[in-house]
Formats: C-alpha cells, sequence, structure tokens
C-alpha cells in the first residue's frame, strides 16, 4: 500500500453562516499528483489554507506522513515540509526573485549571507527541475509564467515536499501552462507530492493521478484519473448533467452591424498592439476572435468600444462611425446600440463595493425606466435587478448583497445580464466565462447564441480556445496585432493552435 | 568676504533647521515603508518634545530628558498601532487624533504641572544639550574659506545633530543590508506575501512604528531642548507635515530625505534671513511672504517637480487576511 503524504479526517470549517467545508476526508498519496476539482465557492481553496495554516479548521484532525499534525500558522506548514503557490502570488513586486525567496527564510541577520547562500541553493534548484529564472530580475518585470516558478521556487526553497497550486493556470498562457505541467511531472519524478486545486477538467485529465472532487463544501467522490471521464467529473461538480458543448443550429448572417477598417492602436508606451486590423460583424452571427493573451485582443475590444484611442483606421457601427479619438461617450455607443462586457469585470465591469441592483443598471442609470424626475427610482431598479436574478439565475437571489460578496461566475452574469437585457444591436464580449463555474458556462454559451438567434451581432473575444471554437460561427485568430487567419469552427485544434502561436502555413486552402 | 559670511550663516542656519525635519522625515520612512501612514509625526514630535523639556527640568538632567522624550513618543507611537494594526482602524484618522491629543494635552499638563501658560521652565545649562566644539575648531576659525567651514559648520552642533545626520546611512544599511529592513519595505509592499512566509505582519509594523517613535522623540527632544530651552506650545509649528512632504519628495529614500530636509531647511533659513532686506529689483518684500516662501516651494515642488513617486503599494491599507 503506498504511503500517505496527507490525511484530512473530518474536518469542518464555517464563516459565520457559511459551512465552508463540511467533513471533509481526503488521503493524498506520496509521490502523486492529486487533483481537488469544484466550482468556485466549493470549499477548495479554504481546505488548502487549512492545511497550510492560513486558517484553523473548527474540528477534524491533518496527519502529514502518517504523523498527527498541529498547523497553526504557515510557518509550521513550512516545517513539516508542506509549500503553497496562491492563486494570487505572495510576491513583492519591486523586490529581486532572490529577495522574495528568502523572504522570511534568510539564513543570517544580515542579507549579504542570505543572499550568496540562496543563489547557490537557488541554482541548484533550477538545474534540478528546468526552473530558469534570473535570480537578479525585478517581479513586476517577469511575465506571469515566470512569476509563477519564482512561486515555486520559494516553496521548494524552504524543504517543500508537498506543494499545494491554487488554480495555477488561471493567469497562463496554454504555452506557460504546459510548461507549468513539465514542471510539476519532474517534480513528481522527484518524489514530491503535488496537489493541483482548479476547476479546469482538461487540466484535471491531463497531469493528475488522482482526482478528489468537492461540492458545496463536501468531498462528493475521489476517482483514479485514467478510469473517470471529462462527463462524469463535470456531472459529479455540478450535481447534474452537463453539456460540454452548447448545441446550436445554422447561423442566418444578415447586414454588416459593425465594420472595423484598417484599426490601429498603440498601448501607453506607444508599442503597437493591434496592427491594421480589418473585419466585419454581421446580425446573426459570432465572430470569436482567438489568440493566447497579450496579442491586442484587448486593446482591439477597447478601441471598438471607445474607451481606447485608436491611431488610425475606422470602426462603423450601423454604417455610422465611432468616435476613436478617446473621447468617445460610452453612454451614446450603449444610445447606439452597442453593448460592451469587459474583459476585467473587477476594475471595469463592475464597483464590487456597489450593491448587485446598483451594478445591474451601471451605466443605463440616466435610462428614464430608472428615474422618478431628477432622482433614481429606486423601487423600479431593485424591481429590475430582481428580475435579472431570477432570469439569469444568479446566486445568492439578493439584489441588496454587496457585489464583491457574489461569487466570480456570479458576478459574470450580473454584467452579462445588464448588457444583454438592454437589447443591444451588437454586443462585444471579453472572456466570457474567465473564472466561471462548468454549470454557468454552459447557461452563458446558451444565452450568448440565444442572442445570435433573435439576430444580434455577438463579438466573442476568448484565449479559451474550446470556447471560442463551440461558439463561434467564425473564427479570427490574432497573433503579434494582426489577423492571421480566419476559419470555420470545424478547423482544428492544431490548425488554430498553430496560428495563434503564429506559425505561418502554406495557404493552399485559402 | 562678507557675503562668505553669510553664506556661512545661512547654511550654518540650515543644518539646525533641517535636524527636526530630518529626524521626523526617517521616523515617517520606517512607519510608511512598513505600510503604515503616519500623519501624527507632527503631534509624536510634540509630545516628545514636551516630556524632553519637562523631565530634564524637574530631574536637571538632559539625558534623563532625552530618554523621557523617547519613551512618550514611542508610548504614542504605539497608540497609533494599536489602533490601526491591532484594531485596523483608519490610519489617518488614528494620526491626526494624536496630533490632537498631543497638542490639547502638553498645554495643559504644562499649565498643570509649571504653571506659566503651558510652557515648562527655562532650562538651566546641564538641563539642555550644548554645542560640541570639535578639536582645534577654534584655532582654524581663522583660516581662510576651511576655518569658519570647519568651525560653523561642522563643529558646534549638539550631538542631537549628529545622531541625525549619522541616521541616514544607518537607516539605509537597516533597510537595505539587514533582515529587518527586508521584511520592513516587504510588509510595506504585500503584507500577504510576509504572512504567507510565516512572519508576523502586527508584530513587524509595531516594530516599524517603534523605530518611528525613538526618531520622533529624538526630533522633540532637539525642538525643546537644544533649538529652545523649554517647551513652548505647539512649538511644532506643521514641522511634522513638512516631514511628509519632503518623505514624498525623497520616494521614500533615506538619503534622498536627508537632500529634501536639507532643501526644505535651507528656505526656512533663506526667509529667516531675508526678512526685512530690500532684495535687488523686487525691493522690499513684506515678512509674510518671506515667512510663507518654504511652503510655497513646497506646494511647487510636491506639484510638479519629483516626477512620480510611487508610495509603498500597501501603505494606509489595513492587512486583513483574504478569504
Amino acid at each position: 500500500m503506498a504511503q500517505a503524504a496527507i490525511e484530512l479526517i473530518g474536518i469542518n470549517k464555517s464563516f459565520g453562516a457559511v459551512r465552508a467545508n463540511r467533513d471533509i476526508n481526503l488521503e493524498i498519496v506520496r509521490g502523486t499528483i492529486h487533483g481537488i476539482v469544484g466550482e468556485n465557492g466549493a470549499g477548495k481553496s479554504t481546505l488548502m489554507s487549512i492545511l497550510y495554516g492560513f486558517y484553523q479548521a473548527d474540528s477534524g484532525e491533518i496527519r502529514v506522513g502518517g504523523k498527527p499534525a498541529s498547523i497553526k500558522t504557515p510557518n509550521d506548514a513550512i516545517a513539516l515540509g508542506i509549500g503553497m503557490v496562491h492563486q494570487h502570488f505572495m510576491l513583492v513586486d519591486n523586490f529581486t526573485v532572490l529577495e522574495n525567496v528568502i523572504l522570511g527564510a534568510e539564513s543570517d541577520a544580515l542579507l549579504k549571507k542570505s543572499i550568496a547562500k540562496a543563489r547557490s541553493e537557488l541554482e541548484r534548484l533550477e538545474r534540478e527541475y528546468g526552473l530558469e529564472v534570473d535570480p537578479d530580475a525585478i517581479i513586476e518585470e517577469l511575465p506571469v509564467g515566470l512569476q509563477q516558478r519564482v512561486e515555486i521556487l520559494k516553496a521548494l526553497y524552504r524543504g517543500a515536499e508537498i506543494l499545494i497550486l491554487d488554480e495555477p493556470t488561471g493567469v497562463l498562457t496554454p504555452a506557460e501552462a504546459d510548461h507549468l505541467f513539465r514542471i510539476l511531472k519532474q517534480l513528481k519524478e522527484q518524489g514530491k507530492t503535488v496537489v493541483l486545486i482548479t476547476h479546469k477538467l482538461r487540466e484535471i485529465m491531463a497531469i493528475t493521478d488522482t482526482v478528489s472532487v468537492m461540492r458545496q463544501g463536501t468531498m462528493v467522490a475521489t476517482r483514479v484519473t485514467k478510469e473517470t471521464t471529462v462527463g462524469e467529473l463535470a456531472e459529479l461538480m455540478v450535481g447534474r448533467r452537463v453539456l460540454l458543448r452548447v448545441e446550436k443550429g445554422e447561423a442566418e448572417a444578415g447586414a454588416v452591424k459593425l465594420a472595423v477598417k484598417n484599426l490601429t492602436v498603440k498601448d501607453s508606451r506607444g508599442v503597437t498592439m493591434v496592427d491594421d486590423i480589418s473585419f466585419e460583424l454581421r446580425a446573426g452571427e459570432i465572430v470569436g476572435i482567438a489568440g493566447v493573451a497579450g496579442n491586442g485582443q484587448s486593446e482591439l475590444l477597447e478601441a471598438i468600444s471607445g474607451i481606447r484611442r485608436a491611431v488610425s483606421g475606422s470602426v462603423m457601427l450601423d454604417g455610422k462611425p465611432i468616435d476613436l479619438t478617446g473621447a468617445a461617450d460610452p453612454g451614446e455607443l450603449r444610445d447606439r446600440g452597442l453593448a460592451h462586457v469587459p474583459e476585467d469585470r473587477h476594475h471595469v465591469g463592475l464597483v464590487l463595493a456597489f450593491e448587485e441592483n446598483e451594478n445591474s443598471i451601471l451605466g443605463y442609470h440616466d435610462d428614464e425606466r430608472y428615474l422618478k424626475g431628477p432622482f433614481l427610482d429606486i423601487d423600479a431598479i431593485r424591481n429590475d435587478a430582481k428580475d435579472k436574478i431570477t432570469k439569469y439565475d444568479i446566486r445568492p437571489a439578493d439584489c441588496r448583497l454587496k457585489t464583491a460578496n457574489f461569487s466570480g461566475g456570479n458576478q459574470q452574469k450580473i454584467v452579462l445580464a445588464r448588457e444583454m437585457e438592454q437589447d443591444p444591436g451588437v454586443l462585444i464580449v471579453g472572456q466570457p466565462t474567465r473564472g466561471v463555474d462548468v454549470g454557468a458556462i454552459e447557461f452563458i454559451h446558451k444565452r450568448l447564441i440565444a442572442m445570435r438567434d433573435q439576430g444580434k451581432a455577438v463579438l466573442v473575444v476568448s484565449v479559451e480556445l474550446d470556447e471560442i471554437r463551440s461558439l463561434s460561427d467564425r473564427i479570427l485568430v490574432m497573433f503579434a496585432g494582426r489577423i492571421v487567419g480566419e476559419r470555420s469552427p470545424e478547423a482544428s485544434e492544431g490548425e488554430l493552435g498553430l496560428l495563434m502561436a503564429g506559425v505561418e502555413q502554406r495557404e493552399a486552402a485559402e | 568676504m562678507d557675503l562668505f559670511n553669510a553664506i556661512i550663516q545661512i547654511l550654518d542656519s540650515t543644518i539646525r533647521l533641517s535636524v527636526p525635519l530630518l529626524l521626523a522625515c526617517l521616523a515617517g520612512l520606517y512607519s510608511e515603508r512598513a505600510g503604515v501612514f503616519d500623519i501624527g509625526l507632527e503631534g509624536k514630535m510634540l509630545v516628545g518634545a514636551f516630556a524632553g523639556a519637562a523631565a530634564a527640568s524637574v530631574f536637571h538632567s538632559a539625558l534623563i530628558g532625552l530618554g523621557m522624550a523617547i519613551l512618550i513618543s514611542v508610548a504614542f507611537a504605539m497608540i497609533h498601532g494599536f489602533a490601526s494594526i491591532t484594531h485596523r482602524g483608519n490610519q489617518i484618522v488614528s494620526g491626526v487624533a494624536i496630533n490632537f491629543i498631543a497638542a490639547g494635552s502638553t498645554i495643559m499638563l504644562g499649565q498643570a504641572w509649571f504653571s506659566q501658560g503651558g510652557r515648562t521652565p527655562a532650562l538651566a545649562p546641564g538641563e539642555r544639550f550644548e554645542a560640541i566644539t570639535w578639536p582645534g575648531a577654534d584655532a582654524l576659525r581663522d583660516v581662510p574659506i576651511l576655518g569658519p567651514i570647519y568651525a560653523e559648520l561642522i563643529s558646534g552642533h549638539s550631538i542631537l545633530v549628529y545622531i541625525a545626520f549619522l541616521m541616514v546611512p544607518f537607516t539605509w544599511w537597516v533597510l537595505f543590508r539587514t533582515r529587518f529592513g527586508l521584511r520592513l519595505r516587504a510588509v510595506g509592499e504585500n503584507p500577504a506575501a510576509v504572512d504567507t512566509a510565516g512572519i508576523s505582519v502586527a508584530w513587524l509594523r509595531y516594530r516599524a512604528l517603534i523605530c518611528t517613535g525613538v526618531l520622533t522623540g529624538i526630533a522633540g527632544a532637539y525642538l525643546s531642548m537644544v533649538q529652545n530651552g523649554g517647551f513652548v506650545k505647539d512649538m511644532t509649528a506643521g514641522k511634522g507635515y513638512i516631514a511628509l512632504a519632503a518623505l514624498i519628495f525623497a520616494k521614500w529614500k533615506p538619503v534622498n530625505a536627508m537632500f529634501a530636509c536639507l532643501l526644505f531647511g535651507f528656505l526656512d533659513a533663506l526667509s529667516i534671513r531675508l526678512q526685512g532686506t530690500p532684495l535687488p529689483v523686487i525691493g522690499k518684500v513684506p515678512v509674510q511672504f518671506m515667512q510663507a516662501l518654504p511652503y510655497v516651494l513646497t506646494v511647487i515642488l510636491l506639484a510638479g517637480f519629483i516626477g512620480k513617486a510611487i508610495p509603498p503599494r500597501a501603505g494606509g491599507v489595513p492587512y486583513v487576511k483574504e478569504r
């Protein structure tokens, strides 16, 4: 029988009235990669935070290496050889890699000696696990993938034998995620135990040996990965059957609603992010823009929705131009029937400190429906919010709750409900399901297709290739600010992947 | 030679006037680098000044005065810590409250104890810090150029002046060369990183505030026991705020802080020197304008001349563990 690295027995944890973990039992075998899946708010992160000493369990027992362990602070966890890579990196942005690695684990009161010692140790770790990072680089100048490596190095430097990764691929490009998986496999070969928390089932299937499923604070099942399927896991997570690929009929493309011509956009540093892009979006179709994050999709979205200044080119909405000088009034664009679901709902889409009902009309608050003379018609706003909550199944169904207290998936539904219910002619959606649960993804996809079937023009930008392929009627692939190809959704993943990576193909087909 | 002497005198008073600013500025640096905004520098200096002068005059000892100034100032820093670290209160509100308490309590206690209208008794020679004359200063005084520089600028200050300027390299060394400094800077940038590394955020911030209290205590002692020979009500006169401005101007760096404080000290010295003196071209300038000059320049410098000052990222935000 394989030895258990960690055993959790009867763990309970409540935050106020919310029972985040109930009677959790879990055994993680040494030298394996163990996946923990569950929707947002299922209690995965809470459970791991208990293991890392960030929270205390209300009751239950933790055993590490067969011995009962008392983990009261992260220090206790570190001493037991448990390391954690948090979803939001715990790095000091303006420190160097070395300084971050030694923080809290300095060997000497003076930095010089600590750093010298860490430098040689770091070199050894980098060689052993393929974790190359320049030790003197400043964190904020490193790409996200490398920052994550620093987090892993931090844990290894502290002698971690068990490594917990919380949603590690949420911020990574597909290539960076692949690299991460190679590193994790290497760690496993060296005898380390890896616990991978995620809600992306593909990753679970690709890399784990065992997978445990959590739902609403309970551990519902543990499976050997080889003996299960994505469908079964999704069903266990959500508690009902889930359609992973939405059904949709043929698109009936109508008149051109949005025409982008020779659009060029630069970012604040003057780097050209969108380079001479032209395309058309017709009524009754969904056009998906695929691409690895950072290839100009964000800037394209912002320019079209009038938030970012364009250097040259034009965008016509229903045959009339949109002001691209950066002085466009987003309110006016809304009136003209262009709705925008921004990529970053936390910073652009919502005011997290507001109540749900306030966010549900944000940007449309000067609409007559919500006004009573010069004042807001609070009753009308709340009734309207309640309707949306019912229609979009937003949970908890409380329009007076602060928006920050909703899960990511439900926050996304609030934004989508707001923009879709205005019945726009053109809907522009950035990352429709980023950080959203499997069950909610299905719902959001169905709504987007319903909009299409009503004859609306929908533009979707997503870094999830699966999503683009499942939703779009036409796919445009962006690379380095240009549209490098148009494909039908039937195009193979490999073909699209090559386009996304900027590999020029012999364009015999075109 | 008159002009040379005038310059030496202005520079000499520049040093004297920048000392309290420098100490307060470095004090603020410790606390703000650790992520605790401290608008209460002013109040802590004031209680330090009062406690120093009061203890010195009662116990007839400058050293006891200094010790008491530091003790009381640290105590006030701990009040700020208790409110804003332990209870996660608003740091600005807590700092302002400390300023009010300091302004009121020093006058009240001064009146109750000494009955001199809120003042402390004038300090006798042994009760205040005397100027230290460096070896050979008097002999060299008459050497042209170098003589006055040595005798006036370098020699002839109290011990607290030398401590203040030595604190600059010392603070730099602590911040950038020690484990404590690394952690202190880290907790001001991303306390969660410090917490997950297994270090107590609260204890680290309290230690930073102790450093702050020690330095504001010395700054206060300098005001009442070196510059003035006794406590006068509201004697800090906004120096705590100017020190904060200097801290921003210096972008939270110790050596920059020294130059920023010397600049503010220089403006102050200049305005005193030029009061009543007709300026070329402009003619006689009202006293009030000259007195306002350092403050006007503060605003101008802060508004336009420092470029982008990036404060410690966690500054002003109480640390709460995220769910």
